[in-house]
């Protein structure tokens, strides 16, 4: 039989080799990474000496626990640290790491690519000193180092409250927490929110410790211009349509997280657009298996709802894979697995209503406002590929203009071109089509 | 020169050096090719559009926007890859 790959060592890839090694399998490993962790449980290299809950906060139990097992779990999995996949073909997996470029025969495929921040290009973000939020979070856990000496925080979602109250925590001079939401919109998720009142209790005390030790936190903001060569300061206009100045040498962006789907759409996976997270999403049954091709997802690259999610995601769709490999399956643990995914499914919804996407951004943009940061191409090149050119679809514009093109893929500004086409068209997200993936989905060395 | 980022932790690792344009700096071990760089600059390379400076964004190897390189040819992203003592680096044209 050929071996089972998965792709991605996060919450859900280590929970999924896990499962996968309970079941009496040696699956294949394959992560980008140093050291097994994911994003979310990222370790530092060697030689970095702070604990785990320093590290992760209220989730180091659940990051120590995951690590431990994974590490002792040595030869009974084959670990490709530092390696990555740069296409799939029906009967192949291509990976490039310490090895050079290494195929492999594919067999079963668990994919759990993790997913990085949903962004909207606001005027100046390509400037050094504009970071992703999430990465803003890594610079700290994984490096020590906060992304300037006074820092903004602008954007939307639990981690905006999370990385500015670390950030504080650990000594930077947080300048303000500009929060597109409302604060009406929180409130009216609470019956959501609800259903995981740990999370919500502590997203409430990030809130409340910010405000206590006077970090500025305002809702309802629209970031309007990032000043400087290097960042010096961010124009936005406050609820009460008021401009305002916010000095600082670092600005962290992000609108929530986006699924890291590419993998997927090249196993041949078949997509549905998912109208709360306004994003094409792989098409998979509960469990995560996909129609066909022995493919199945979990975790955040398959829908976005958080660290705990994707560990119990991982388990479930290890038992689906293991089970279509005619294993024995504690069906019990299964449902006991699916009942924690309804929850978790409920309180993410809960986040994108308390959070939601400020597509509107788009409609106010400036035509200089860079669009694609690789091929640099502007908002305003993007109006004009649709007004005039007559791109029926985000495709077309692409070839027209090259949004996604360059050497990120669209994992940056695919969404936002997807909702500007839409949007210019007057049609709903959906109907822009969705960004198609392409081998290599990251450069690889041609020599 | 300032850079752009700040250590606020696990500073008492041991120093290595490296350059970088020619340059000798010096950087801690287990600093990235980006941290080490950008403790000294604030941007890692130009872009090849003309729209100025970048610095990295996404700080995952994701984005592809701190791309660099040294003096072997060779090209990395910064955030990925560990800064290593006599590296010796360049910022691509």
């Amino acid at each position: 039989m050929t071996a089972v790959i998965i792709v991605g060592a996060g919450p859900a890839g280590m929970a999924a080799a896990l499962t996968l090694v309970e079941a009496g399998l040696r699956p294949i490993v394959v992560d980008e990474a140093q050291r097994a962790g994911g994003q979310i449980f990222r370790r530092p290299p060697p030689g970095f000496t702070r604990p785990p809950a320093a590290l992760y906060g209220a989730d180091a139990a659940a990051a120590t626990r995951l690590h431990l097992a994974f590490d002792a779990l040595g030869d009974r999995i084959d670990y490709r640290p530092q390696t990555l996949v740069w296409a799939v073909e029906p009967d192949a997996v291509h990976l490039q790491g310490p090895q050079g470029r290494v195929r492999l025969d594919r067999g079963p495929l668990l994919l759990a690519t993790g997913a990085t921040d949903r962004l909207l290009p606001v005027d100046g973000w390509t400037k050094p000193g504009v970071f992703s939020l999430g990465g803003s979070q890594v610079a700290l856990k994984a490096q020590g180092v906060a992304i300037g000496r006074r820092v903004a925080f602008c954007g939307t979602g639990p981690l905006l409250y999370l990385v500015a109250y670390q950030y504080a925590k650990a000594g930077a001079e947080v300048a303000a927490v500009l929060d597109t939401s409302a604060f009406g919109d929180g409130i009216r998720a609470l019956p959501l929110l609800a259903a995981d009142p740990a999370k919500l209790a502590r997203g409430i005390y990030y809130l409340g410790w910010l405000r206590a030790h006077g970090v500025p936190v305002h809702h309802g903001v629209r970031p309007l211009t990032v000043h400087g060569e290097s960042v010096t300061g961010l124009t936005w206009r406050d609820a009460g349509r008021r401009l305002n100045e916010t000095r600082c040498d670092a600005l962290a962006l992000g609108f929530g997280l986006r699924s890291e789907t590419q993998l997927a759409d090249l196993a041949g996976v078949p997509f549905r657009f998912d109208p709360i997270r306004r994003q094409y999403l792989p098409d998979i049954d509960q469990d995560g298996r996909a129609p066909a091709g022995a493919v199945y997802l979990a975790g955040d690259g398959a829908a976005v709802r958080g660290a705990a999610a994707a560990e119990t995601a991982g388990r479930l769709a290890a038992l689906a894979l293991a089970a279509d490999l005619g294993r024995p399956v504690d069906t019990a643990a299964r449902d006991a697995l699916r009942g924690r995914m309804a929850r978790f499914e409920r309180f993410a919804r809960g986040l994108d209503a308390a959070f939601p996407f400020p597509v509107d951004l788009l409609d106010t943009a400036t035509d200089d406002t860079l669009l694609c940061r690789c091929e640099a191409v502007t908002v305003g090149t993007m109006r004009h590929a649709v007004g005039e050119l007559g791109a029926e679809d985000v495709n077309r514009a692409k070839a027209f203009v090259r949004p996604g093109m360059g050497r990120c893929q669209g994992r940056m500004c695919g969404l936002a071109t997807s909702e500007l086409h839409a949007r210019l068209r007057g049609l709903p997200p959906d109907q822009a089509g969705r960004l198609r993936g392409q081998a290599p989905v990251k450069p690889v060395p041609l020599a | 020169m300032t850079g752009q980022f700040v250590r606020l932790a696990e500073t008492e690792r041991p120093e290595i050096g490296f350059t970088l344009d020619g340059m000798k700096l010096t950087a801690l071990a287990g600093d990235t090719v980006l941290t080490a760089v950008l403790m000294q600059r604030r941007a890692v390379r130009r872009s090849e559009f003309g729209d100025g400076p970048r610095a990295g964004f996404c700080l995952m190897g994701a984005c592809q926007d701190c791309w660099i390189g040294d003096v072997d040819g060779r090209r990395f992203r910064a955030c990925s890859t560990l800064v290593t003592d006599g590296m010796a680096l360049v910022t691509l044209p």
